[in-house]
């Protein structure tokens, strides 16, 4: 098991050759974790692989970046859950050194000096809810097992790509039949549920259960994670249920850590690709896509090299696959269209810390544990909802919502010993600000979010080493993610399933002969999954057949 | 009554559960937090420490220590240098194997056995007219097995002894003023060391460990998370992979050496190298006569979903290794073997066994089926034959 950064072997490793003049059967343009998945899928199948990364390290928006001596930034993405089980057997991701670290607690401060603190042991998990609500300890159970029939329903739908409504050759409307029939077979009491999730907003679905202020609040924060919906509009249900998708070590909805954060993973995910054969070039932006007579010959790069292959896969969001590296001219305009109009605004940041040692919490004053996993600043569905309401008037929560995690409690390489790691997703930070810029807000904003934190964590600021704020704009400039989306397109009913990236294109082929895409604006995109990069090495090898 | 070792004290005020199991008529800590896995994840990634104490120790001593325990034991010990450890089993005079155990050399004429089970009377019936000392030490010494890719780091704050032990080295050292034995020892398959108190120290040693160990995330990890980490190393359990021959009432719940996946343990038995049960050992080497093979399985992550799923049901996975044998079948549905550890590991993702079958099957990539039960019908699930370990890191053998 090799452990060098991949940003080191990929440069050592191919200074001495000229890629451009080598034939290539496969680029895959951009080296995040579905350009990666792609590239190893591709390599695996036989196919002379080259991955083209603008930056200087693999990872995409999945790095983990060393800012301060020993100490680990998870930078954007900073956990795993939705990483489907074929990816990582079918890339043999375990002897590259994978290593999911699950979260041994959910922890959510109620805002009045309590908190909820949930782990594994359901029986636990209700005597925690009875200590603030007798009421809710029952409705917990039910919440999660409707919730839970609801991911069972939806979830092979995960697992291939969708069917092309519009299609007339026999495979679509074979597709099509599966697709209804899979459908019909759901029961009604759990496809309303399903419909209610869907359409509806998180608050309403989660108050049919939960009467308790801060249980409801703990319930509805993923409703509203990486978009601009608060837990009270329609749409923050669809959110919310994404992410009770989640199965990682087979329990529904539970999440970890990667060892060395989400870089440590596209670590692993490069490695494996480079152990098929796959070759990765670093610090290679690519600036167009060619094409002659509709058919895609390869790419230039920005400083003019050009590589030739038969096939390239866009790793990159919807804006940038079908607007920047090809010619609009040269696709249908109702594609152009559907993707000029897609949603992407940005409203999540980071503001990473680098800490001298552990917060405290004055409520479990001798306790590390609650520190394991998330913790969800955001007491209840009131709070969110009002640190929402701030971006709609295009500025960002005077208190925002948090999502905490000390990588470092239980992944103790983040940090040096005694030091930990804070990283916290903070929302709401929308990507474009009215009347001032992120740059000019940029410090103020960080001083926000910590000043949240000291609230709950009295004398946090004194623990602060370092801090890193990472705004929406910086999201874009480094990962090229389309004004700072961290799911590469918004999860809105009109922007998921038949219609990701775009109505009739969700099929990973594009209107260019082999030019495909893989990145997290196709189905089932968004989070750290790997499956738009699975399903869309299935289309390319169908296609070669 | 319930005893408890001498690590209790300060480790059930670690414990927010209070479940314990008894074993040897020891509190043992199941686990210390609300899920095992987490202790697991401690010891795979950073560190954790098991109370081993309630292992029965006996010392060996005298001129024919050597002699002595090359008549009694599997293990060739003619080799074994002071300074180093040997797991071995010991068999009766059918070759059938009674219990395991670690073999610590400490001086020429100076060993310490552990054993699972009581072994005295069994010990000392095959002395003879040898100039051997055997002693009980159990209650004298506490355990405590520092395991994790981190421990090495943890002890290094305290001694300097653990840095250059290789696997199954040991070493004299004192840690907080006690004399202790550092051992590169463990039950993890991990890179791991264990330490061997005297009672009336085990409190201050432990007390600098998880001081050492604060700032390390450091866990303790009770016999669940044990469970986990020792099938994935392939190291098989007495009353779960097999039963001590002198107590089992059918052969069919004895197994040899051999059978066991213990082979490499006999070197030297072919060529007349004698201990109790070496030469029905020698006879089941010459004829081939083992009726089992041990190996790891694996089952298809795909079949077990899609058997859930047709049924109605989230797919279980499980990290709790199961409680029961599963029956292992071939093609045609005969049963061929049985599967005598399961669980779903976490860090390898898929479900997992070890398991007996048929000597012609053992060989890696046959496919078979593992009987399970769904919706309260018998199923079978596609499943297929590993070497074991089933996760072995590098570290667990190289220098640290």
């Amino acid at each position: 098991m090799s452990e060098t950064p991949v940003s080191e072997t990929a440069v050592n490793e191919n200074q001495s050759r000229d890629l451009a003049s080598e034939h290539w059967d496969a680029i895959v343009v951009g080296g995040g974790h579905n350009g990666l998945t792609a590239a190893a899928y591709l390599a695996k199948s036989g196919m002379r692989t080259l991955v083209l990364e603008q930056r200087h390290l693999v990872g995409g928006a999945a790095i983990t970046e060393e800012l301060r001596p020993g100490f680990s930034f998870t930078t954007f993405s900073y956990a795993l859950s939705l990483l489907r089980p074929e990816i990582i057997h079918e890339l043999d991701l375990v002897e590259h050194g994978f290593m999911p670290l699950m979260m041994p607690s959910s922890f959510h401060p109620t805002g009045d000096g309590d908190y909820l603190l949930f782990g594994d042991d359901t029986d636990q998990n209700v005597q925690m809810i009875r200590r603030h609500s007798r009421h809710d300890a029952d409705a917990y159970l039910r919440f999660n097992h409707d919730v839970d029939e609801v991911v069972q329903a939806v979830q092979p739908l995960f697992d291939n790509a969708p069917p092309d409504l519009w299609g007339t050759d026999p495979q679509d409307e074979a597709d099509v039949a599966w697709l209804l029939g899979h459908l019909r077979g759901i029961d009604k009491r759990v496809m309303h549920n399903a419909v209610r999730l869907l359409t509806g907003s998180a608050a309403d679905f989660v108050e049919d259960y939960f009467e308790h202020p801060a249980i409801a609040g703990y319930h509805i924060s993923s409703g509203v994670i990486g978009s601009k919906v608060g837990p009270m509009s329609p749409g923050s249900g669809l959110v919310m249920l994404f992410h009770k998708m989640g199965e990682h070590d087979g329990h529904l909805g539970s999440w970890a850590f990667h060892r060395g954060g989400n870089g440590g993973f596209t670590q692993v995910l490069a490695r494996a690709a480079q152990a098929f054969g796959a070759t990765i070039r670093l610090e290679s932006p690519v600036e167009a896509v060619l094409t002659r007579d509709g058919r895609t010959t390869g790419v230039a790069l920005q400083d003019g090299t050009e590589f030739s292959a038969p096939v390239v896969v866009s790793a990159l969001d919807a804006r940038r696959t079908f607007t920047q590296l090809v010619d609009p001219r040269e696709l249908p305009d109702d594609l152009v269209d559907a993707v000029r109009r897609t949603k992407y605004r940005g409203v999540s940041s980071k503001v990473n810390f680098a800490l001298d040692t552990l917060p405290t919490f004055p409520a479990l004053p001798d306790s590390v544990d609650h520190f394991g996993g998330f913790i969800n600043i955001g007491p209840t569905i009131e709070y969110v909802e009002r640190a929402f309401d701030a971006s709609k008037y295009g500025w960002y929560s005077e208190r925002p919502y948090i999502d905490a995690a000390i990588q470092s409690v239980v992944d103790p390489d983040m940090a040096p010993p005694g030091k930990h790691v804070m990283s916290c997703f903070v929302q709401y930070a929308p990507y474009e600000l009215r009347g001032s810029d992120w740059e000019s807000e940029r410090e103020r904003f960080g001083d926000t979010a910590q000043a949240v934190l000291e609230e709950h964590f009295p004398g946090f600021g004194d623990l602060v080493l370092q801090r890193e704020v990472v705004t929406p704009v910086d999201i874009e400039t480094h990962t090229g993610l389309t004004e700072g989306n961290i799911f590469a397109g918004e999860f809105l009913a009109p922007q998921m399933y038949f219609f990701r990236p775009a109505p009739g294109w969700s099929r990973y082929a594009t209107p260019i002969d082999g030019y495909y895409q893989c990145g997290s604006g196709t189905h089932p995109g968004g989070c750290v999954m790997g499956s738009p990069a699975r399903l869309a090495v299935q289309r390319i090898l169908n296609d070669r057949r | 009554m319930v005893a408890t070792t001498p690590f209790h004290d300060r480790l059930s005020e670690l414990n927010d559960q209070r479940l314990y199991t008894h074993w040897q008529g020891h509190l043992s800590a199941l686990r210390y937090t609300h899920a095992p896995k987490h202790e697991y994840f401690a010891v795979r990634h950073g560190v954790g420490v098991f109370d081993t104490s309630p292992l029965y120790k006996y010392r060996i001593t005298g001129p024919d220590a050597e002699r002595f325990l090359s008549g009694v034991l599997v293990r060739d010990v003619s080799d074994l240098r002071e300074g180093r450890a040997a797991y071995t089993l010991w068999c009766d005079d059918r070759g059938f194997v009674m219990e395991d155990g670690v073999l610590f050399r400490h001086g020429a004429e100076d060993l310490v056995l552990t054993s699972a089970r009581p072994a005295l009377a069994w010990l000392t019936a095959h002395r003879g007219p040898l100039k051997v000392g055997l002693e009980d030490e159990t209650d004298a010494y506490g355990i405590l097995a520092v395991q994790g890719p981190r421990s090495v780091r943890v002890l290094g704050a305290l001694t300097a002894a653990a840095d250059h032990l290789r696997r199954f080295d040991l070493a004299p050292t004192t840690i907080a003023g006690a004399e202790v034995t550092v051992s590169r020892t463990g039950f993890t398959g991990d890179l791991g060391y264990e330490l061997t108190v005297p009672r009336r120290n085990c409190l201050d040693v432990l007390d600098a460990i998880l001081e050492a160990g604060r700032d390390h995330q450091l866990r303790p990890f009770g016999e669940e998370a044990l469970d986990m980490l020792r099938i994935e190393a392939g190291l098989p359990l007495v009353d779960v992979e097999w039963t001590d021959s002198t107590l089992a009432w059918s052969d069919e719940q004895r197994v040899t050496p051999t059978e066991l996946g213990m082979g490499w343990m006999l070197r030297g038995v072919r060529e007349g190298r004698r201990f109790v049960g070496s030469d029905a050992i020698r006879r089941e080497l010459e004829t081939g006569s083992s009726r089992w093979a041990t190996t790891g399985i694996v089952v298809d992550w795909r079949a077990w979903d899609r058997l859930h799923r047709d049924a109605g049901l989230l797919p279980t996975k499980d990290e709790h290794p199961l409680g029961w044998e599963s029956w292992l079948r071939d093609d045609s549905g005969e049963q061929v073997g049985y599967a005598t550890s399961v669980m779903y590991s976490p860090v390898l993702q898929r479900h997992i066994g070890i398991a007996r079958v048929r000597p012609r099957l053992a060989e890696p990539g046959t496919g078979l089926h593992l009987e399970t039960t769904v919706l309260h019908r018998t199923a079978t699930v596609a499943c297929q034959t590993v070497p074991l370990p089933h996760f072995a890191p590098q570290r667990r053998s190289a220098m640290p």
